[in-house]
């Protein structure tokens, strides 16, 4: 039986038909690249949005994509920017982190996208990075994260730990008098980082070491009988406990449910998480989780003027009255508005000049405030508590007097605690150390 | 002796001819001229091919001995580790902490040193040798266990995906020393070549055009030997063969072994590409989207597994791009189209069928109803 | 506004907080400070205030408004208000009052002051739900009246509820006698569970003899606690291998009897979640009152839509793909794609809310051993369906036509059974379990597009392990991983224990390469 050859054994087709195939792939690879006629300075301006529309982070990151639609329509309204209309390119990366860094390429050298919106886990954003700092490109990050980091090309308009984490904990160990706790989270840096700060924070506020638990659950973990006793158990040694939750996203809902089951209640062992928001909540009985908190910059509950309008706005673009909003999408709104504000002052989408421009402005938040974009290209929040209530919505129970700014690199870590990220000159330096006086590593 | 035939030379001929024409495509014309062919392609296609790569791999064991792996992947996302470690320590001081030893996130996971798995891996020969040691060792250890003990069929398959799944949740933990969730990311050169620099990234192109084509000669070299019969031998009718006096589990392993050196040596120059590691390379999800490339292409075939894998992936480039809101109907779509009507891949479509159906299931044991 | 309201509850707090008015703590209310509420719960409570019953389960209700001029509004179930203190209906718009929430600082007040309450109460299963409370809570301020309310106990159980309470209140007590001390230690051992055990830990400033009576009882309550912790975690390990059971028993059929490795098997899952989420969706708009009763509702609808849709599968797919098995696990692969990608375009991307009954949740306390209802009714379902099949398999004509193709397709189809429509029944009826597997899991665990995708593998790995083909091989096979599992985690955590679990398996099958059960004869060697 010859099968080894029966690939070929028409000649004249294999001949023809790898090289009709050798032509298509050429043909299709660079058609990708064909760069566009238009002139970087007149023509619209194309917006770049790249959130997963499928795969495991769809759930969360689907709605940044729609609030980006929905901001970039209202803006055109207006008359767009410099005269010149918004336009969006929504790819799919798919949950994919290779296929993340295809396509910030592609928006950024086909597509030429003057501003891209984009990511949600640290790893997409770890490896769209080299390509914008490549290509020079701008990138707006909406979401909560471990900080460690600060790139000229990247605006950071979620919140570092110390604008989440730190005053969530403040808040239980003065309301609640909390002495032992636990701090579970889902295996990745971001929650792994945060708690290395919270354990440094606590034992820094003289918990002592056996007060405080660690435990680390993979992606998705849907089994949490364990675990919840194990909590119950610490929780019953006669002091009273908390649970600081960065559990990610998806594994929120059965632990709560076993929460919940287990008869553990937000007034014996409150939970405190930092990943769960109006949107994981819609998919939820809140019913047996009410008093449990959360700690964000913003929640849809906020009473003011600002939010009132944003909501209904939202509602009447996405024609759902019962859709949610949440904090990143306040964090693109945000994001959106200042690279406005910042191409308006520079007179031009150029990037150089528009990184330059953004740093120091300062636009309404949602929350009955002001926001503004420091020299370490972060934005500076307030932190609020929020308690779940039966209808999914939070009550805000505690406030910070006033904005927080940005800690971005962790004074808790031995190598970054001297370091500072100020991108304006003289310094224009992501990672300076003071005491040394150097500019460290690799971010240009 | 292989014979030298034109099924044997025209695919990596035909290869490289495509790489040296798009690196040619970059370097000669200016960049506003329509013949230019931008970096992005280049790096684009370069993926393309490590992948194809991984499918080569993949149509030797499932097309010529019948071993439908379905955790192939980890033997490529294990070269792409072993050379993502060698490019993290070339990083050296021009990480964010600007640790000369350590990578950044050992540093801010508070290590102090080295954990002696990533000793060695700052030379880039030592390195080149892990890409292909380590995948072969596992695929040894597994596949002698294995074949040993007769797994065979639908068992296999899934010890196969268990083993690349147990992988994954391995790599995932961030005490595991690999980077955890975020992998392996920020390189900054290859051997003392800047990544980020044209030339590099041309360079890479055309290395991995040329371990296509050295792996292409190397798999039609395995399948026309006398050794060949035997491994088609030991697919179509294995207790036969057994009985014959031949000893089926010794060819499986060299070939299952062979084929994950292969697979290592794809991921090796995959990761210089991408920019990034991450441990999701092991999930089970990657393994099965190989087995679609060789599907698609036309299994035992060879040439089939490199159209496949090049097909699949421009498809999935284009559709994520035109159609973000539903490019997993027109992905789905084509799996469910091609085995539908394409039974035996794009390569065969206009072949006669032959006379004993290549089947999966072997002859004597056709369940067909 | 709020700041000011809060530095006007701080300047009135000590005034009230001397004076013990019960009329200032009402205003306490309307401030929107909480500590400040919190405490008024308590006076309130402590005072015996005639409208404190009223505040209280208004608060709780989330039914207590304040006006803007600081008085008290409660909102009746048809939309009015009426005072609070007066009694009084009270025109009022919604724009102009502000609904009083709670924090879990005033919800803890709120708890110990209506245990205090409900000591009275006519019920009592309510008595001894008071009487738990105020043991979780301790308050010493409810000592005086415990002691009335035991002396008055006729019902034994309760009485002896209102005797640990009695307890856990003098062990707090600074000023109680320490015979009496020693005495309460005694009645809290006597109790021996956790929280019997916490208590005893966190006795304030104890003497010697108290504190060496508090430490034998932590000590001999741990020790038996421990003896309930094997006891747990088999309970655990029944729990997850019996959610293993219900997502791999469908896939054993259709890989058993057809071969098809048939990796949409997850979205028939995802499919009955969904449909548990329209059948409650449907419940809550139009029969509010059969919430209860949705998820027994679902189960059949689940088996009917997800077996539906198996059928046409089959005959729209796989049909076409005989005799290649591996074939049709990649157009399964792309179907389940398909199905995936539709439903996130119907139902939207994001995590559904689905409920649980009320008859379902919360759970038993057996000994030490906390069994949460959802769980041990999944378990009983899961048992419920096995023997159903089992029953279906064994004493039906579909069943012994399809342990006949099983064995011998060449054979059964030439016996005169038409192996296509066996076949095609054969994986609706895998599909549709897979569908009533679904509402199981919706209680469990996201109901989500991505939902079957967490469940493939671990089916894979229990019917390969427990040896395809073979019904009772699955469900042992699944227990015996449920099990291993729970007992690897609490050692080696939660991702060690799934690896373990993995290398287990893939070593198993070197030993026996056909699972645990594998079927025998000549025809079965594949």
């Amino acid at each position: 039986m010859a099968t080894d050859d029966v690939s070929l054994t028409r000649r004249g087709f294999g001949g023809l038909g790898m090289a009709a195939l050798a032509a298509a792939t050429l043909g299709g690879v660079t058609k990708f690249g064909i760069s566009s006629a238009h002139a970087a300075e007149s023509g619209p301006i194309k917006i770049g949005i790249l959130h997963s529309l499928s795969g495991t982070m769809a759930i969360s990151e689907t709605t940044l994509k729609d609030v980006m639609l929905m901001l970039i329509e209202e803006q055109n309204k207006k008359g767009g920017v410099l005269g010149r209309k918004l336009v969006p390119v929504v790819v799919d990366p798919a949950s994919n982190w290779p296929l993340f860094a295809e396509k910030a390429r592609g928006l950024l050298t086909s597509d030429k996208c003057a501003a891209v919106f984009g990511c949600w886990t640290s790893v997409s954003r770890k490896s769209v990075l080299p390509v914008f700092e490549e290509l020079n490109g701008l990138l707006f990050y909406p979401v909560q994260y471990e900080g460690q980091e600060c790139s000229r090309n990247v605006v950071y308009t979620g919140a570092a730990p110390n604008q989440q984490a730190i005053p969530a904990v403040d808040y239980l160990m003065k309301e609640d008098k909390v002495q032992r706790w636990v701090l579970a989270g889902t295996d990745y840096v971001y929650p792994r980082t945060t708690n290395q700060i919270l354990e440094a924070y606590l034992k820094s506020k003289g918990v002592a070491a056996s007060d405080i638990m660690i435990n680390y659950t993979p992606f998705g973990h849907s089994d949490w009988q364990n675990i919840v006793a194990q909590i119950k158990q610490f929780g019953s040694a006669g002091k009273k406990t908390a649970v600081v939750s960065t559990i990610n996203g998806d594994a929120n809902v059965p632990f709560y449910k076993e929460l919940g089951n287990q008869g553990i209640k937000a007034t014996d062992i409150p939970v405190v998480a930092f990943s769960v928001g109006e949107e994981e909540l819609a998919g939820m009985d809140t019913k047996p989780l009410v008093g449990h908190l959360a700690a964000w910059n913003y929640f849809m509950s906020v009473d003011t003027p600002a939010n009132k309008a944003f909501i209904k706005k939202w509602h009447e673009f996405i024609k759902n009255p019962k859709r949610t909003t949440n904090d990143p999408m306040e964090a693109h709104y945000i994001g959106f508005n200042m690279w406005v504000k910042a191409v308006q002052k520079a007179g031009t989408t150029d990037t150089n000049a528009v990184i330059d421009a953004l740093i120091g402005v300062s636009v309404p938040n949602l929350s009955g405030g002001y926001s503004t974009l420091m020299g370490n290209h972060h934005i500076t929040k307030p932190v609020l508590i929020g308690e779940i209530q039966d209808d999914g919505q939070f009550n805000v129970v505690s406030r910070t007097p006033g904005l927080v700014v940005a800690q971005e690199w962790s004074p808790y870590v031995a190598e970054t605690k001297d370091l500072i990220g100020d991108w304006r000159a003289p310094l224009s330096c992501g990672n300076f150390n003071v005491k040394t006086g150097k500019c460290g590593g690799a971010s240009k | 002796m292989m014979r030298v035939s034109f099924a044997t030379l025209a695919p990596p001929a035909l290869v490289l001819g495509c790489a040296v024409l798009l690196v040619l495509g970059n370097v000669v014309p200016a960049a506003s001229s329509p013949f230019h062919v931008p970096i992005f392609a280049v790096s684009l296609t370069g993926k393309y091919l490590a992948y194809a790569i991984l499918a080569l791999a993949l149509d030797l064991v499932w097309g010529y001995v019948g071993i439908l792996s379905l955790g192939h992947a980890a033997f490529f996302a294990l070269g792409s580790y072993a050379m993502g470690m060698y490019l993290m320590r070339e990083i050296g001081r021009r990480g964010v902490y600007g640790n000369a030893t350590l990578p950044d996130f050992m540093v801010f996971l508070n290590w102090t040193k080295l954990p002696w798995y990533w000793y060695g891996f700052d030379h880039f020969a030592f390195a080149t040798l892990m890409a292909l040691v380590v995948p072969g060792l596992l695929a040894l250890v597994f596949g002698f266990l294995a074949f040993r003990s007769r797994v065979s069929g639908v068992y296999l398959s899934i010890i196969t995906q268990a083993l690349t799944f147990a992988l994954l949740l391995a790599f995932f933990r961030n005490n595991m020393g690999f980077g955890g969730n975020n992998g392996l990311t920020d390189f900054k050169d290859i051997a003392g070549f800047p990544l980020q620099a044209d030339s590099t990234r041309n360079g890479l192109l055309l290395a991995t055009a040329l371990a296509l084509a050295l792996a292409f000669l190397l798999a039609r070299f395995v399948v026309l030997s006398r050794l060949g019969k035997i491994l088609i031998a030991v697919r179509d009718a294995e207790s036969r063969t057994r009985f014959l006096g031949y000893r089926p589990e010794s060819y499986k392993l060299f070939v299952f072994v062979l084929s994950a050196v292969i697979a290592g040596i794809g991921g090796a120059l995959y990761v210089p590409q991408v920019g990034i590691i991450n441990p999701s390379e092991f999930s089970p999800a990657n393994s099965i989207e190989a087995v679609i490339w060789v599907a698609v292409g036309g299994r035992g075939t060879l040439t089939g597994a490199i159209i496949g894998a090049v097909l699949v992936n421009l498809g999935k480039t284009y559709f994520t791009s035109a159609l973000p809101d539903f490019w997993l109907y027109a992905l789905g779509g084509l799996f469910i189209l091609t085995t539908l009507f394409l039974p035996r891949g794009l390569v065969r479509l206009f072949e006669a069928k032959p006379v004993a159906a290549l089947s999966e299931v072997p002859a004597t044991k056709a369940r067909a109803a | 506004m709020r700041l000011v309201l809060f530095l006007i509850g701080l300047v009135l707090l000590p005034a009230f907080a001397r004076a013990g008015d019960p009329s200032n703590a009402y205003s306490a209310f309307a401030s929107g400070d909480y500590d400040a509420m919190a405490a008024a719960v308590t006076e309130l409570a402590a005072a015996a205030d005639p409208h404190a019953g009223a505040v209280i389960a208004a608060l709780q209700a989330g039914r207590l408004y304040a006006t803007e001029d600081g008085a008290l509004l409660i909102r009746g179930d048809d939309g009015n208000y009426t005072d609070l203190l007066s009694g009084k209906p009270v025109a009022a718009d919604e724009d102009t009052v502000k609904k009083i929430r709670m924090n879990n600082a005033v919800r803890r007040a709120v708890e110990a002051a209506e245990g205090g309450l409900q000591l009275f109460a006519a019920d009592p299963a309510t008595r001894r739900a008071a009487a738990e409370t105020l043991f979780k809570s301790h308050d010493t301020a409810a000592l005086s009246a415990l002691t009335r309310a035991r002396a008055k106990e006729r019902d034994p159980s309760v009485a002896e509820a209102m005797a640990e309470a009695e307890a856990a209140a003098i062990v707090m007590s600074p000023d109680a006698p320490e015979a009496a001390k020693l005495h309460a230690v005694a009645v809290i051992r006597a109790r021996g569970d956790l929280e019997a055990s916490a208590l005893l830990a966190s006795i304030p400033s104890p003497t010697p003899a108290v504190a060496a009576a508090a430490h034998n009882g932590i000590v001999a309550i741990q020790r038996v606690l421990q003896l309930w912790d094997v006891a747990e975690s088999v309970f655990y390990g029944l729990s997850l291998g019996s959610v293993l059971l219900l997502a791999a028993i469908g896939l054993a059929i259709t890989f058993g009897v057809m071969g098809v490795i048939n990796m949409a098997h997850g979205e028939m899952v995802m499919i009955g979640a969904y449909v548990t989420f329209v059948v409650q969706e449907i419940i809550r708009a139009h029969a509010p009152g059969l919430f209860g009763a949705s998820v027994v509702i679902a189960v059949p609808l689940a088996f009917i839509v997800a077996g539906a849709i198996g059928i046409a599968i089959e005959r729209g797919l796989i049909r076409f793909l005989y005799g290649r098995p591996l074939e049709t696990l990649l157009a399964t692969w792309g179907l389940s794609l398909v199905l995936q990608q539709a439903v996130r375009s119907i139902f939207g991307p994001t995590n559904r809310d689905v409920g649980t009954p009320s008859w379902m949740s919360g759970a038993l306390p057996l000994g030490g051993l906390t069994i949460t209802l959802n769980r041990l009714t999944i378990i009983l379902f899961a048992l419920a369906v096995f023997a159903a099949l089992m029953a279906l398999l064994r004493y039906t004509s579909l069943g012994l036509k399809m342990r006949a193709v099983t064995q011998n397709r060449a054979m059964a189809a030439a016996m005169g059974i038409r192996t296509p429509w066996i076949d095609a029944l054969t994986f609706g009826l895998g599909s549709g379990v897979a569908g009533m597997a679904g509402v199981a899991l919706s209680q469990i665990d996201n109901v989500s597009p991505n939902l079957g995708q967490g469940y493939i593998i671990d089916s894979f790995m229990v019917v390969v392990f427990g040896g395809v083909g073979n019904l009772w091989g699955t469900a042992l096979g699944a227990l015996l991983l449920g099990i291993v599992n729970k007992f690897l985690e609490p050692f080696a955590g939660a991702v060690l224990g799934k690896i373990a679990v993995l290398v287990l398996v893939i070593l198993f099958i070197q030993r026996r390469p056909r699972g645990l059960f594998p079927l025998k004869g000549r025809a079965a060697e594949a």
